[in-house]
Formats: structure tokens, C-alpha cells, sequence
């Protein structure tokens, strides 16, 4: 059955010169092997849909649009108003950086002009920003990209030879050796080629095609535009996409706004945040019966609950992705943060190739990385890339046309991007410093982890499951009867109530765990391991001391 | 509300010129493995993009911003003293005295954004609903640049082009733009004009009384107003001058400047800078409502920042050296061969465009201050030696009368 739906439906032809251009309306219906739609020409004049106008007959041949009499009335006021926004944009939240964090900076900006308050400073644990944390960049890749900004400094003794050699490569990749050039929309070439490279030997030898690597403006870039691609259909057509509960919220948020359909599968606290294929099923079936799924989306290690999928897990995931033909999407851009003893990070394409033609010929998979998490932490350069495998060559065209509206992803970004892939190697000059500072910032993430989960399950009211991966700790806290009513009354969700009270009394910014997502009746908040080991124990145990009150207070 | 199929469409100018360029990449390739030809190398002037045509970067941007990622520098001489201090003042307000919290955006109104083009498509987002009659108009200007209206398209709204007046030097005439709204009376609802000043690919400057002019129009028929400046600092011809829309908004006094709303675009893309590769711009909006403002930075926060390499230029494009810093000798020496410069890619770029010429420019070669050229291979058949001129002196000819 043929589902499909024209953007517009108006049709522009090129003329030579000066003249008015016809686009030709490209149509997608649902081909039997891929869930992507494939695209297909229309016939040029289809009337019935016609959005271009005013392209007068004698410049360009098309039928002459009668001109309707207009009285050209004054109509003073304005064009957008929050009746006239588009619908789509005012379902939009973004918890991680929302009302709390407003509250927070707004806090930030009158103890700056003397204000008396319980602390001296807020400490934002809500968003996974490590260097604004005190995390320290790599050495290494700063050099570099300051050779590369800056050429001159080329002939400066006080930067090791290798930095200069990957400086003066990235710049002859770049259009007039300089980072200021645009890049190919899809991104540059030899970044291409080294992310692909990377790839194949992270994953044991299973090959990696540059052309199905884009560079992205971070990952959130990459994995809103497949959104973008995905998203069609209406009423019962229009397209779910399955998300996990807890979910990061760029994912609600794009969805909310392409007005997709959003399929929660709930994560199984009990088990450490484990997935049940179970609970995919039940979440599908239920969905089919209102719209239609067609994409899965899976963050591992996971944001916020910081679970690592076991490989065993991932099969199944696959194997369910395949059975009931979804797209599958896996966000791995915490892939180089694991901690727990026992646990390893499998990346879906490998697992994917591991498990035979049979899927592997078939399955359609995205997979993000970025250069904002890991050991890196460089969310300022908006580095990041997807790899696209089994998709439709049509619907391929398509997604490289898509990136190109926006022209490039930002050149210092995929310069980064190239140094994460390609960082250095044993025998030149800064392999050793690079190798102590990545597992510095690694082995204290750990450590932090383990404090985190420790501490806080030392708390009455309070249980946190192990930190096995990622940045962040979402720990289950109870909220007394009482808090909750006064929270509805208020019209807030009770952990927001929690975590705003949190924030005006210690000065610690956390997000509510409504802002994820979380079974009903239960409160959960979300706070990062970033912070430095000491001023994460005076927050963990600000927060313990916090809870106490306020469970105290509720009774 | 229901939302069209998210579809890119294939469009034929965008691919057109992307084919150009692959062809263009696939010929230099070949060059480089020896094939011989009857040119040594390609000379792409398809893009508006300096940096790639050899155009050298602005040397305190790139000082500035190497200090900022590499504070190490911050100690060095190699970076003049001006630019060790503007980079410690960047960090300063970068959160953990690192890059990478971003640098916040001032005031209330401002936007920091990717380049102006994902700046356009926050707007037009914002701004797009409806289907069928009711789907959202844009008035764009006819020639435009591709990458816009495949934004248009991209985004789901109607698109209603109007016609520059090519005899007046690609002036934008309001008998034309009349014209054009009543012509979508019941097919869309144009709720936005755009307008382009300086023009790309035209160059045209707009005179103020135009922009009065086109700022009333859009207050009459209730039409919201992009008005993308990335060019402002790339105007060549002395008479002409650029003048912001939201100056003369705002010289315009109330019942216009209270009420015609507004969003002007700005990049550090074109002008001296040219830094496109770093994807820095801003837009600035003018009187929206509080409510869709909450709207405006609730989605805003969705997209992050925009990169912080991309900041930094931003930051010095609007606060540039002055006179008695140390850098402004260097500055001010380098923008203005810039300008020199992009005279002669100006007419490299409209051959190519008007024409179907590639020659290449001649501030390339070097040249005397003041003069400028063109080097084109002669190694070709008679034939296409006679095209080529005829081509050139029919191009040149009406070059030389528009900027008369």
C-alpha cells in the first residue's frame, strides 16, 4: 500500500537565464524492501497541487494565473503572534536546559550582584558539559587545531612535530589550505575516510565505506536530520518512532516537533535499566494500532540511566528490528564511557555484521558519534558524524541533498572529529602524554561513578542504580504524599517541585526526571558525575542532607 | 496540525552547480594524475567562498582564536598582545575558562547561529503552518541563491518569487511585488518577504528610500520581514552605501518601528572576513511578542551552540581592532586588499554565472594595486577561442553599464 506525501506539489523548470525555475515534485512511496521511502519522478504540471505562483506567462511559458481583484487594505498588527506560531514549535520543551536552568543562571546573575543566600555558587550538574565542569581538554588535539586556525605557528619550536603533520594535512584538505572554507556538504573527504578507517578497526575488521559517513554539526545534527527523513504519513500513517523511558530529550523534542508519533518503551529499573525485547513488543503492538512505527531508537551506553547493553541484547534488538522492519538508530556517543566491571561496549554495526547476511544485508541502521562526550568533552566544536548502512541509494541522494541546505558542518569541528579518530600513535612525540591524559579523565569518571551510586544509596528515600556508562546518575527518589499534592496544585510535576527547591536552597542544578521521562508514580532527577571528585561529594552529600529535610518536611 | 512528508526535492539549479563543482573536482583529479588538458588546473568560482580561492584569513581572527584553543599561546609572542587580551576575555565568559560552554548572546534579541542559512530555516520554522490555502507564503527575490530556496522547500512553505527589474540594475521594484500578492490570493498565505541586500547573485545595493519603500509595504499587507545582510561588508562601488533594514525601521518612527516585525541576518561567511567554513552568524529579531520570544529561546536551547571557533570571528567581526592597537596596522592592510580582491572575483563570478565562462581572476596572479584582470587560456580551436570573446565582450559590456 502506497503511503506517501508530496512536501509541496508545485513544479519549476530551469529556464536558461533570468527566468522562473520549475522544481519537479518528487513523490516517495514505501518500497517492499526498505522502510525508507523511495522517491520517485512525477509528471511536471500536476495543477491540483501548484504552490509556486506569481510566475508571470511570458517569461516562462506557464499558464498565466488570473488576477484576482484585491482591495489593498491596510492590515496593520503583527504577522507572528503565539497564535500564528507554528503549532508544531510550542509542544517543544527541552528539560536539560528549561525552566530550572533559567531559574539557576537567573540565581547565578544576584549572588553576582551580592545577594545572601545558604551557598556561594551553583554547581549545574544538569547538563553534560565536561569542560565547563573543570574536565581538561586533550593537549594534543588543542594544539593542532590552533596550528591549523593559525598556520603561521607552523614554524614554532614549541609544538611537537606530530601536531604539526596532522595540522598541515587537515589544512590541505581544506579548500585554500584554510579552515575557513566551506567543506563538502557531507564533509571533508579525508575526515571521511579516516572516520571510516576508525570505524573498521573499532569494530574488528568489518569494512567501512567513507560514502556512508556524514559529518555532522554534533551528533544531535546528524540524528534530527534521519528524523527528518523518517517522519511522514497522517493520521494512522503517520509515522512512530520508539524511543526509550527514559530518553534524552532531544528525541521527544524533535519528535514533538516533526509531530511524529512518539512510542515509549519503558527501560527495567529493577534490572539496572536493562531493555526487554518484551516490553518492544508490547510498546509495537500497542502502537500499530494508531500509527505507524517504522524507526527504533536506541542510546548506548545510555542517557540518562548510563546502562551498557550486553551483546546478547543488542542481537535481539537487531533481530527485532528486522522482524518487524524498523530503522534502527543507535546513538553510541557515549561509547568511550564505560565503567562497570563486566560491562563492554558492542556497537550495533559490528553486532550487525557478526550476525550474518541476513540481517546484515538488510537492516537499515544510523549510528551517531560526536566529539562532545567521551574523553573529549568538546561540545563547543560541534564535531560529530553518522555512518548510514543499508540505505536506500535514492533515499541516499536524498539525505546528501538534505545536509546541503545548511552547506557544511562547522571545518574546526570536523578537523577535531579527524584527531578523535585518528589520535596518536606509539612512537610519536605526544603518544604518551595523550595516552595519560585520556585515561586520566577516563579512570576519574569511573571513580566518580562509583561515588555517585555509593553515596547516594546511603540515603533513606533515595536508590540509585549503577553508573555503568556515560555521564550521569538518575537515581528513584520518593516524594512524600503531601509534596505531591502541593506540586499539583501548583501545576508542576512533584520532582520539578523537588529539584526547584533543591536549586534555591543548596545552590545544585539537576533536572527532574520528568523532563526523561520515568514510570507513573515513580520521581527520579538526573544530575552528570562531571564535577570535580571533591565538589561532587559536597553536592552528593548537599543533596543527601537535602532529601532528609524535605522528606521531613513533607511527612 | 498536520505535517507534510520531510522530503528534500530534487532541484535542479542546486544539483545543476553540485554537479558542476563534482565534474569540476573529477577534472582537477584528472589533472593531477597527468591527463592533459588544455588548462592546468580548475578554477572553481562557482561558491562565494574566498577562503577557497585563495583569499588569505584575517590574521587577528586567526590569532585570537588559535590563543583561545590553545591558551598556552596566551604566553607566546607570537600573538600580538591585542589578541592574547581579546582571547583571555573570551574565555573569561566561556564557562571553566574553556571553550566549551559557549559564549552567550547578549542582548535579549540576538542570535547566535550556524552561518544566517540555519538561522533561516530556525526562522522560517518558526513562521511556517498551514496547508493548501492557508500553507505559509515567502516572497523571494527572483535570481536568487539556490542553498535559499531549497531551505524553502525543505521547510514546507510556498514559495512566491518576485522579479527584480534587471534593466535597473536588478532593482526591486514595489509595482512587482504588488503584482505578485495579488497572484496568491487563495492558493497560500504570504506571510513573509525576503529580500537579499546586498543582492546575491545580482550585488545590487538598495537605496534607502527602497528599503522605506519595501518597509511599509510589508507593514500594509502584514508581512514579515528577513532581511539577509550577510553582504554588508562587501559593497565596491563608492555612491552606493549599505544601510541596515533596522536602522531605517527604526528612523521610521511609530506605527512602522513599533510594529513591523523584523529579523535581520548576519555572518562572518562574506565580506573580508569570509570565514565560511567556520559557520558563524547571528540574527536579530525585532518586535516579537515576550511569549514568542519564551518560544523563540525555548527552541533555540534545542539546537546547543553554535561553534565556538565560529563565536570567536563573530565576536571580532563586530569589535574589530581599532585604531592604536597593536593588530590594526596588519587589519585594516588585510580587509582592505580583500575588498581589492573580491572586485575582480565579483566579475569572475557573474562571467561564470551570466555567461558560462571560467577564467581565472586576476588578484590571483597578482597584480598592480588598482588594476584588476583575468587570465583565460588560449590554447583552444579558433571557434571556441571566437565564442569565448564574443561571449566575454557581450558579458563586459553589460557589466560596465550596470555599475555605470
Amino acid at each position: 500500500m502506497l503511503s506517501f506525501r508530496s512536501v509541496f506539489a508545485g513544479t519549476l523548470r530551469q529556464e536558461d537565464m533570468g527566468g522562473g525555475a520549475l522544481i519537479t515534485a518528487l513523490w516517495l512511496r514505501k518500497s517492499a524492501g526498505h522502510v525508507m521511502l523511495n522517491p520517485l519522478r512525477l509528471s511536471p504540471f500536476s495543477s491540483s497541487r501548484r504552490t509556486v505562483f506569481g510566475l508571470s506567462a511570458s517569461r516562462c511559458g506557464l499558464i498565466q494565473r488570473k488576477m484576482t481583484e484585491n482591495g489593498v487594505a491596510s492590515r496593520r498588527g503583527k504577522v507572528l503572534t503565539i497564535d500564528t506560531l507554528n503549532p508544531c514549535v510550542k509542544k517543544v520543551e527541552y528539560a536539560v536546559r528549561g525552566p530550572i536552568v533559567q531559574r539557576a543562571l537567573q540565581i547565578e546573575k544576584e549572588l553576582k550582584e551580592g545577594a545572601k543566600k545558604p551557598f556561594s555558587e551553583v554547581i549545574k550538574a544538569n547538563i553534560g558539559d565536561a569542560h565547563a565542569m573543570g574536565q581538561r581538554p586533550i593537549t594534543f588535539f588543542r594544539q593542532v587545531l590552533a596550528l591549523c586556525s593559525f598556520p603561521d605557528l607552523l614554524d614554532d619550536g614549541s609544538f611537537p612535530e606530530d601536531a604539526k603533520n596532522r595540522a598541515r594535512r587537515i589544512l590541505q584538505s581544506c579548500g585554500g589550505s584554510s579552515m575557513g572554507a566551506y567543506s563538502a556538504s557531507q564533509g571533508i573527504d579525508c575526515v571521511r575516510q579516516d572516520v571510516a578507517r576508525y570505524i573498521e578497526r573499532r569494530d574488528g575488521g568489518i569494512p567501512s565505506d567513507p560514502d556512508n559517513i556524514y559529518l555532522t554539526t554534533g551528533a544531535s545534527d546528524g540524528i534530527v536530520t534521519m528524523l527528518k527523513l523518517l517522519v511522514c504519513g497522517e493520521g494512522q500513517t503517520r509515522t512512530g518512532v520508539m524511543i526509550s523511558i527514559p530518553q534524552y530529550p532531544l528525541y521527544s523534542a524533535a519528535l514533538a516537533e516533526l509531530s511524529a508519533v512518539q512510542i515509549n518503551y519503558y527501560l527495567n529499573e529493577e534490572r539496572c535499566w536493562s531493555l526487554d525485547i518484551s516490553e518492544l513488543r508490547r510498546s509495537l503492538a500497542e502502537a500499530r494500532q494508531h500509527c505507524n512505527p517504522r524507526a527504533l531508537c536506541i542510546i548506548n551506553p545510555g542517557n540518562p540511566t548510563g546502562q551498557v547493553q550486553s551483546r546478547q541484547c543488542i542481537e535481539d534488538v537487531i533481530r527485532f528490528a528486522a522482524e518487524e522492519h524498523l530503522f534502527l538508530m543507535a546513538d553510541e556517543v557515549y561509547q568511550d564511557n564505560v565503567y562497570a566491571d563486566g560491562c563492554q561496549f558492542h556497537s550495533f554495526k559490528k553486532v550487525l555484521f557478526e550476525m550474518g547476511p541476513e540481517y546484515s544485508d538488510t537492516v537499515e541502521l544510523a549510528s551517531f558519534h560526536s566529539t562532545s562526550k567521551c574523553y573529549m568533552g568538546e561540545c563547543g566544536f560541534r564535531g560529530g558524524y553518522m555512518e548510514v548502512i543499508n540505505m536506500d541509494p535514492e533515499v541516499k541522494e536524498q539525505l546528501t541533498k538534505l545536509v546541503s541546505v545548511r552547506l557544511c558542518p562547522p571545518v574546526p569541528g570536523q578537523a577535531l572529529m579527524d584527531l578523535v579518530v585518528n589520535p596518536p600513535q606509539p612512537g610519536e612525540p605526544s603518544h604518551a602524554n595523550f595516552l595519560k591524559e585520556r585515561s586520566a579523565t577516563l579512570s576519574a569518571l569511573a571513580e566518580k561513578a562509583k561515588l555517585t551510586e555509593q553515596i547516594l544509596n546511603t540515603v533513606p528515600g533515595i536508590t540509585c542504580n549503577p553508573v555503568q556508562g556515560a555521564m550521569y546518575s538518575f537515581p528513584q527518589i520518593t516524594i512524600p504524599e503531601r509534596a505531591v499534592k502541593e506540586a499539583k496544585e501548583k501545576g508542576q510535576a512533584p520532582d520539578m517541585l523537588y529539584c526547584m527547591k533543591l536549586l534555591e536552597e543548596t545552590g545544585i542544578c539537576l533536572v527532574p526526571g520528568s523532563g526523561f521521562g520515568q514510570r507513573d508514580g515513580t520521581y527520579h532527577f538526573r544530575m552528570t558525575i562531571l564535577p570535580s571528585t571533591d565538589k561532587l561529594r559536597i553536592l552528593l552529600d548537599k543533596v543527601k542532607e537535602f532529601h532528609q529535610c524535605f522528606t521531613q518536611q513533607y511527612s | 496540525m498536520k505535517r507534510k512528508v520531510w522530503l528534500s526535492v530534487l532541484r535542479e539549479m542546486s544539483t545543476g552547480k553540485r554537479r558542476l563543482s563534482e565534474q569540476g573536482n573529477q577534472i582537477g583529479m584528472e589533472l593531477q594524475q597527468g591527463v592533459q588538458k588544455s588548462y592546468k588546473d580548475i578554477i572553481d568560482v562557482s561558491w562565494g567562498d574566498a577562503h577557497a580561492l585563495g583569499m588569505k584569513p584575517i590574521s587577528f581572527v586567526r590569532q585570537v582564536i588559535a590563543a583561545c584553543l590553545y591558551p598556552e599561546l596566551l604566553q607566546s609572542d607570537r600573538i600580538p598582545i591585542d589578541a592574547r587580551l581579546r582571547a583571555q576575555r573570551l574565555l573569561r565568559v566561556c564557562d571553566g575558562g574553556s571553550v566549551d560552554g559557549g559564549v552567550p548572546s547578549s542582548p535579549e534579541n540576538i542570535f547566535i547561529c550556524s552561518g544566517s542559512q540555519s538561522a533561516l530555516m530556525f526562522i522560517l520554522k518558526l513562521l511556517s503552518s498551514g496547508e493548501g490555502p492557508s500553507q505559509m507564503g515567502v516572497l523571494n527575490p527572483m535570481p536568487t541563491y539556490p542553498s535559499f530556496t531549497l531551505a524553502l522547500e525543505v521547510q514546507g512553505v510556498a514559495m512566491v518569487p518576485y522579479y527584480l527589474c534587471e534593466e535597473e540594475g536588478w532593482a526591486l521594484k514595489i509595482e512587482e511585488l504588488h503584482r505578485v500578492l495579488q497572484n496568491t490570493k487563495g492558493h497560500c498565505s504570504p506571510r513573509v518577504l525576503y529580500i537579499i541586500n546586498p543582492g546575491n547573485p545580482t550585488g545590487h545595493v538598495q537605496s534607502r528610500e527602497s528599503i522605506e519603500e519595501v518597509i511599509r509595504f510589508a507593514a500594509e499587507e502584514k508581512l514579515f520581514l528577513l532581511a539577509d545582510e550577510v553582504y554588508q561588508g562587501s559593497v565596491h562601488v563608492e555612491a552606493m552605501e549599505f544601510v541596515s533594514y533596522k536602522k531605517v525601521l527604526s528612523e521610521m518612527g511609530p506605527g512602522y518601528s513599533d510594529t513591523v516585525q523584523l529579523a535581520s541576518f548576519h555572518s562572518v561567511s562574506k565580506g573580508f572576513m569570509g570565514e565560511c567554513g567556520l559557520r558563524g552568524g547571528y540574527m536579530e529579531l525585532v518586535n516579537l511578542d515576550p511569549e514568542v520570544m519564551d518560544v523563540v529561546r525555548t527552541l533555540f536551547s534545542l539546537s546547543t551552540c553554535t561553534a565556538v571557533t565560529g563565536q570567536f570571528a563573530l565576536d571580532i567581526m563586530v569589535d574589530p581592532p581599532q585604531p592604536g592597537d597593536p593588530s590594526y596596522p596588519t587589519y585594516s592592510e588585510e580587509a582592505r586588499s580583500m575588498a581589492g580582491m573580491e572586485a575582480d572575483l565579483l566579475y569572475c563570478t557573474r562571467l561564470l554565472e551570466e555567461a558560462g565562462v571560467c577564467v581565472g581572476p586576476g588578484c590571483e596572479y597578482g597584480q598592480q594595486e588598482g588594476t584588476h584582470h583575468l587570465r583565460m587560456c588560449v590554447m583552444t580551436p579558433t571557434e571556441n577561442l571566437e565564442e569565448l570573446l564574443r561571449r566575454l565582450k557581450t558579458f563586459h559590456l553589460s557589466f560596465l553599464s550596470e555599475f555605470s
